[in-house]
This record gives structure tokens, C-alpha cells and sequence, in this order.
């Protein structure tokens, strides 16, 4: 009885916890259009967002990509067909991977340095001086890192994208001795524009959850240094999971429109 | 009599079925120095809290400067909180922004300056709570009593009618407390602003305080000058002011 319980309490803050987030981000959204514009801001988060995790993204791309080719010229030769490993891996790496494992990487990096930051703000009360000052909270600090995240997001699985599939082509140079140039063409001829946009276009969604969601639990943050430390730990689950379901519906989104 | 520009009427607010206050009822005149007394956790920067908007109050009425707050939304809160000036607790500095940014913060939102007025503002400000020559550091270099009276710079820089200091000597040496004393009460008299402090510390309240408020079990029970709390007949603030009960 008690877990059945403890399963209805966690289902029912996890929906509200998405509501209000829902409510967060629509907020967020009318800070767009409202003036005072900050576009210094915006490019602080892009940097924040963007930049700081080109490395990580990138470098898990690479050995993804690799782990991906090696895993594939297993499975295809059982039908002699290894030679397809570039087309294999490119559709495997842009329409899901990519999108999927770069969100969840900066999910994980940026989201609970949200939390964190906007939590140990709050409990300083750092928020309720910035309102007390004039300043809106979500102007000042949840619309840029929204911005900023729909536009890095993608931008950062573009490159993802590339050095992945970079990872494969060096596994099937030395472990098939394909041609750069086969495999490449392989590429070109199997991914099309649809594929590169129903990927990319994922990522604008996942950007925007990882910001609202990271900004909604750090000013939910109550009870000081521990009260951060849980908000950042919900925080990364909370994006991972609704990074997942998300995923299922614009996949089948994406099918239809594509 | 100087007119009351802040009031509160029957003002009830409380916390997860908990109440904080209950019935809250106070007048506080312009230009005056009032001291909110009472125990850790009685409601006083709750009260400073709805005081300004960031708080709402579960029923009563609050009136700043004729207006009546609770009615008011966020938009109309922010040109309020022009006119008021608030130093929080453990200051609160934004601690990624240099001193010259924090003061130089509320400049830049409620008024449409130049930079160079807003560099001499905040030099002026600065001066004012004898701080010269730290702009340029951050708040993590700043000792305990700095970060009060860089508070205290932010809180005065767009020059407001009115002043909150939420614990405004709490975990400072006493030379340090002394000194934000008398600045509380310097700023008044160049200022002629509206001073509320919220404090425990009795001897705050007796340096900087024209009238004293206490407050207990949610209500306010006595308003006076610090003589007339010395005489209070009320076994409460005897206890509270000899220190016998810890309230």
C-alpha cells in the first residue's frame, strides 16, 4: 500500500511539476516580446549553453560514432553487408542519436547548472532582491537561457552530428579499410534533408525543456545549501526522462510531417 | 502629527496552515524611524515582504504612499518599488556582479540615465555608506559590514521615500553594528526618508529608533518609544526587553 502510494505522490508532482513548468515557459515566452531587450544576455547564455559544452558533446559524439560503426559492422556481417556501415550509422546518428545524446548531455551539464545557479540565488535571496530592485526574474533570467537554448541546442547537435559520423569512417577505414570517399558517398546518399530536420528540429524542443525545466526547480528551491542540491539532482532527472517521452511523440511528429 | 504614509489593516498571512500573522495592525508615519521587534520566526520580514509586494498577504489591506498594495499586480509593484529601497538580511548582493553593477542595478531598471550619471550616483551612493573605492570588486571580497552598506548603497540609489533594513546588524562585530547604527540614522536625517528596521537586536532598536512595534503571536501588542517599552506593563515585552524568555 505504502509503495502504491509512494508511486501516486511521485506520478502527481511529477505532472505538476511539468504544469507549472508549462505555465514558467509561457511566461518566458511573453518576456520575448516585452521591452527592455537584452541581446548581451542572451549571447552570455549562447556562450554559456553553446560554447562550454562543445567539448563534451563532441567528444561523446566521437565515441558514440565509433562504439556505433564497431556494433554495426558486427551486425551486417553476419549478411555481408558491412559495407553499409556509413549509411547504417549516419541514419542511426542524425535522426536520433545525435539529437537525443547531445540533449541529454547538456541536459545534465547546463540544466543543473541552472538549478544551481538560480537555486542558490534563491535561497540567498538574490530573486526576491532582484524583484524588490524592479527587475523581473523571469525577463532577467529565464527568457535568455530559453533563447539561448533553442538556438545552441541545435547547433551544438550539427556538430555532433559531423563528428560522429567522423567516428564511424575512422572505425571503418581501419577496421574495413572502406574508402573515405565510399563512405562518405554512402552518407550522401542515404541521409536526406528530412532526416537532417526532423533531428535537428527535436533539439529546439529539448533546448526549451532543459532551460524551463532547470529555471522552474532553481526557484522552487527552498532549504538553503541542501535544498540546491536537491533541486539540481531533480532537475537532471526531470530533463532526462522528459527528454525521452518527448522524443517517442516528435518522432512520430516528425514522421508525419516529413 | 506627520501623515501615516505606510498602513496596515487586519493584515493575516500564513504559511502551509501555519499563521504568521494574525491581524496585523500598524500605521507608520512619514519620515519617522520605527523598529519591528520580536522573536526569531515572529513574521517580521514577512511583514517587510508584503510590504513591497513580494509577498501577499491572505486578507487585509496594506497601504504605501495612499495605495493599496494587495490589489496592485506585478507591473504596478515594480513602480512602487521605485520609491522603496529594501536591505536584506545577508545583504544579497548578486554575487556575479561587481559592487559598481549591484548599486548601479536598480539605475539601471527604474531610470533612464546616462552611464556617466550612473557612475557618479553610484560613487555618490557609495560615499554615502563610507565605501570608496570598491567598485570594481565582487561581493565574495567583501567583509560581512561591506556587504551591509553595499546593501544599504543599493537599497538608497534611486533615492526612495522609504527604507526596509531586514536585520540590518545581525552577525556583526558590535563596532561594525555601531557603525550601520548610525549610518541607519544618518541617511535618515540627510535623507528624511521613512526608515522601518526589522531587528532582534535591542540595542539597534534603541540607537535608531524613533518608535518601536512589537510583535508577538502574529499581532502587533505594543507601539511606543523605547522609554515607553521600558514601561510597558505587558509581561511579554518586559520579558522580551530584560531578556528572560526567549520568544
Amino acid at each position: 500500500m505504502n509503495i502504491l502510494l509512494f508511486i501516486d505522490v511521485t506520478i502527481k508532482n511529477f505532472i505538476l511539476s511539468v504544469g507549472q513548468a508549462v505555465l514558467l515557459a509561457i511566461k518566458g515566452f511573453t518576456g520575448i516580446f516585452l521591452p527592455p531587450f537584452n541581446l548581451r544576455l542572451v549571447l552570455y547564455e549562447i556562450d554559456n549553453f553553446g560554447l562550454g559544452s562543445l567539448l563534451l558533446v563532441d567528444l561523446i559524439a566521437l565515441f558514440t560514432g565509433m562504439v556505433m560503426a564497431l556494433q554495426t559492422i558486427y551486425g551486417l556481417s553476419m549478411y555481408g553487408a558491412e559495407m553499409y556501415v556509413g549509411s547504417v550509422v549516419s541514419l542511426s546518428l542524425v535522426r536520433e542519436l545525435g539529437p537525443v545524446m547531445a540533449s541529454i548531455m547538456v541536459g545534465a551539464r547546463v540544466g543543473s547548472g541552472i538549478a544551481a545557479e538560480i537555486g542558490s540565488m534563491q535561497v540567498t535571496e538574490q530573486i526576491d532582491a532582484m524583484r524588490a530592485l524592479g527587475a523581473s526574474p523571469i525577463k532577467k533570467l529565464v527568457t535568455p537561457k530559453m533563447i539561448a537554448a533553442m538556438i545552441a541546442l541545435p547547433l551544438l547537435t550539427v556538430t555532433a552530428n559531423v563528428v560522429g559520423v567522423f567516428g564511424g569512417m575512422i572505425v571503418a577505414l581501419f577496421e574495413l579499410d572502406i574508402d573515405s570517399v565510399f563512405y562518405i558517398n554512402s552518407i550522401l546518399t542515404t541521409i536526406t534533408v528530412s532526416d537532417l530536420l526532423s533531428g535537428i528540429s527535436k533539439t529546439v524542443f529539448f533546448g526549451l525543456i532543459i532551460a524551463v525545466i532547470g529555471c522552474h526547480f532553481g526557484l522552487k528551491t527552498t532549504g538553503g545549501t541542501t535544498g540546491v542540491g536537491r533541486s539540481t539532482t531533480i532537475t537532471v532527472v526531470t530533463i532526462s526522462i522528459l527528454i525521452l517521452i518527448s522524443d517517442f511523440f516528435l518522432t512520430k511528429l516528425f514522421f508525419i510531417l516529413f | 502629527m506627520k501623515e501615516t504614509i505606510i498602513e496596515f489593516k487586519d493584515v493575516h498571512k500564513s504559511f502551509n496552515g501555519l499563521f504568521v500573522h494574525n491581524g496585523i495592525n500598524l500605521s507608520i508615519r512619514k519620515g519617522e524611524i520605527i523598529s519591528l521587534l520580536g522573536g526569531s520566526g515572529s513574521g517580521k520580514s514577512v511583514l517587510l515582504k508584503e510590504l513591497i509586494g513580494l509577498l501577499k498577504p491572505d486578507n487585509g489591506e496594506i497601504t504605501v504612499m495612499g495605495k493599496n498594495i494587495v490589489q496592485m499586480n506585478e507591473e504596478a509593484l515594480m513602480e512602487l518599488r521605485e520609491h522603496v529601497g529594501m536591505v536584506f538580511q545577508g545583504a544579497a548582493l548578486f554575487d556575479s556582479l561587481t559592487v559598481y553593477e549591484n548599486v548601479a542595478y536598480p539605475l539601471r531598471e527604474h531610470l533612464k540615465l546616462t552611464e556617466r550619471e550612473i557612475s557618479e550616483r553610484v560613487a555618490e551612493k557609495l560615499y554615502l555608506v563610507g565605501l570608496i573605492g570598491i567598485e570594481r570588486k565582487m561581493p565574495d571580497e567583501l567583509s560581512g559590514g561591506m556587504k551591509k552598506r553595499v546593501g544599504i548603497a543599493r537599497a538608497i540609489a534611486t533615492d526612495p521615500s522609504i527604507i526596509l533594513y531586514d536585520e540590518p546588524t545581525t552577525g556583526l562585530d558590535p563596532m561594525t553594528a555601531q557603525r550601520i547604527n548610525e549610518l541607519i540614522i544618518d541617511l535618515q536625517k540627510k535623507l528624511g526618508v521613512t526608515t522601518i528596521v526589522v531587528t532582534h537586536d535591542l540595542q539597534c532598536v534603541k540607537t535608531v529608533s524613533n518608535r518601536i512595534a512589537m510583535l508577538y503571536n502574529g499581532k502587533i501588542i505594543t507601539v511606543g518609544t523605547w522609554d515607553e517599552l521600558l514601561q510597558s506593563k505587558i509581561q511579554v515585552v518586559k520579558d522580551f526587553i530584560s531578556g528572560n524568555i526567549c520568544i
